[in-house]
């Protein structure tokens, strides 16, 4: 669902370089988004309220809404939430934490990349869910699988970007750092790490969007709850509405953890966005 | 002093990009370095940088060999090499980080008010033109008061308008701390307004050709005759070394003896 990796220009603010159509334009644009998504939900519950179907099989977005809110109300919707951002959570933090950290060996360090990197790939060429067997003989089918099976998704993208970003830090810059005398750790902490940031944060985004495919994957496979649950449970007992409203829930907490990520980074990457409004977005 | 004894550099490649360069350059002098692409400009400021280690011989600064980069040693490139995530006051500031933050403050403020952008400190350096990030780069590097700075064709990516206002810039700059300042360039204006000295290079290998004294007293006159004699020696000088039937000038010879004109 929200797999793709979201260019970071694009999701900052739109251009302010047309000064006075500005601030229509700012808020038309993700307006004229709306449009056709609320065109399509509004007529189909016309469509059903007119009768021209029964909605059972496509329940209208009253009927989803109203779902979540029979959800809510019992205390089901949060148990279930937390289920899930519970084990997203965690296999986010050891993929993040072990792609980060072989990312950076193999970046910064030539030997280690050819030693390491070759056995990544080929592991990465693995379609991650086909180790799903294995960790479940392995590690059981409780908790620990699933979140194993989350940081394996989020471990590939974390690491290539981590790896791709510290290769890719203009030798230039990293000249500049030597003429002032910057070794070691100064020159990690005063010019890679700063270099490398925006890259890494779209590698978190990515990471974070292959962990919220992987949890509905790992919760499909079996759990008593969380939002992958709901949309078993809601297949097995004929749920559409269910469904439906696991999918939205699903929506709105990835985009949320999505800007999360975004918002936190922003302070860092302020001078990006500098050169985004001078491009005109 | 700036002593460089018979500084080669052959590359792992094979070139050979720099062959027996010697020269003496006195505190404060400014030199223009100047000669045919690829006669190893470029690589001869990079072994006075201590960026790149020479092949064999020695470049001394006070009886101090350099083999790495060194503190007295400032360098600025073509490109201005800014650092994109700094701020423009920041980015000046970058070789202070061993000072207190009010000195540190204190200098960039100076700084940024002596090169004319106390207006662009806390700009970004994607929203400087091109002759502003360069202002800015060279005073990211005079700003820790180097002996010598070493530009590697500074201006040649400006429009000619702003190449002069820099040129005029430079020196005013210089006027300040009198650094020793060695400059390559392409372009026998700027070498001639800018040098008291210009060593001309000749390829393959890179090595010295001529050395040419411009006894011209500051401000020049672009236009003056003298000017332009000083003009067309470097000139003569340029296309002899570019000519393979000219003979290199023995080595043993003083500087400045331009036999021809
Ligand atoms: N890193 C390098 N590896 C191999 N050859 C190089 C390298 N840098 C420069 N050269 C070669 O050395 C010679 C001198 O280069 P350079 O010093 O850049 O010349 P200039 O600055 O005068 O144009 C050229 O022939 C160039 O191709
Ligand atoms: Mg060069």
């Amino acid at each position: 669902m929200i797999s793709d990796a979201p260019a970071l220009q694009q999701t900052s603010e739109p251009a302010e370089s047309a000064a006075a159509p500005s601030r229509v334009a700012r808020y038309a644009r993700p307006l004229l988004g709306l449009l056709l998504p609320l065109t399509l939900a509004l007529g189909w519950e016309l469509v059903v309220w007119l009768g021209w179907s029964n909605g059972r099989l496509v329940p209208p977005p009253s009927r989803v809404f109203a779902t979540i809110a029979e959800l809510a109300r019992s205390g089901e919707l949060v148990r279930h939430i937390v289920a899930t951002l519970w084990r997203v959570s965690l296999g986010f933090a050891f993929g993040v934490v072990a792609g980060t950290l072989l990312g950076a060996v193999s970046g910064y360090w030539s030997l280690a990349r050819r030693l390491l990197d070759p056995t990544v790939q080929a592991l990465r060429a693995i379609p991650s869910l086909a180790w799903v067997p294995l960790f479940i003989l392995w590690l059981g089918i409780f908790e620990t699988s699933k979140v194993v099976l989350i940081a394996v998704g989020v471990f590939f993208p974390v690491y290539l970007g981590v790896m791709g970003a510290i290769l890719s830090v203009d030798r230039k810059i990293v000249e500049v750092g030597r003429t002032f005398r910057l070794s070691g750790f100064a020159m990690i902490r005063r010019i890679l790490l700063p270099a490398v940031l925006p890259a890494y944060v779209v590698s978190l985004r990515v990471g974070l969007g292959l962990g919220w495919m992987f949890v509905v994957a790992a919760e499909l496979i079996g759990a008593s709850e969380g939002l992958g649950y709901l949309l078993l449970d809601g297949q097995q007992l004929g749920k559409p509405a269910q469904i439906l409203a696991a999918i939205v829930i699903f929506a709105i907490l990835g985009k949320l953890t999505d800007w999360l990520i975004e918002v936190a980074a922003a302070p860092f990457l302020r001078w990006q966005d500098a050169f985004g409004r001078a491009k005109g977005a | 002093m700036l002593a460089l004894d018979r500084v080669s550099k052959t590359y792992p490649n094979g070139v050979a990009a720099l062959a027996r360069f010697s020269a003496e350059i006195r505190q404060g002098e400014i030199i223009a370095i100047i000669g045919g692409s690829g006669c190893g400009k470029s690589t001869l400021l990079r072994a006075i940088a201590g960026l790149d280690r020479a092949s064999s011989g020695t470049v001394t600064l006070d009886n101090e060999a350099i083999a790495s980069p060194h503190a007295k040693i400032g360098i600025i490139f073509q490109e201005p090499r800014l650092l994109p995530w700094l701020s423009v006051a920041d980015n000046i500031g970058f070789g202070l980080a061993d000072l207190a933050a009010p000195e540190r403050r204190e200098k960039v403020a100076r700084a940024l008010e002596r090169v004319g952008l106390a207006d662009k400190a806390q700009a970004w350096p994607r929203e400087l033109s091109g002759g502003q990030a360069q202002r800015v780069a060279i005073a990211r590097a005079l700003v820790p008061q180097p002996e010598v700075l070493l530009l590697d064709e500074p201006f040649s990516a400006l429009d000619a308008f702003t190449r002069r206002d820099l040129q005029d810039h430079l020196l005013d700059l210089w006027a300040d701390t009198r650094p020793t300042l060695i400059l390559v360039t392409h372009d026998v204006d700027e070498a001639v307004v800018l040098a008291d000295r210009v060593l001309v290079m000749r390829p393959r290998p890179g090595r010295l050709f001529d050395q040419i004294e411009i006894n011209l007293a500051r401000p020049r006159d672009r236009h003056s005759p003298l000017f332009e004699n000083f003009k067309r020696s470097v000139l003569t000088s340029l296309d002899r070394s570019l000519d393979r039937s000219v003979p290199d000038r023995d080595a043993t010879q003083g500087p400045g003896q331009a036999m021809w004109w």
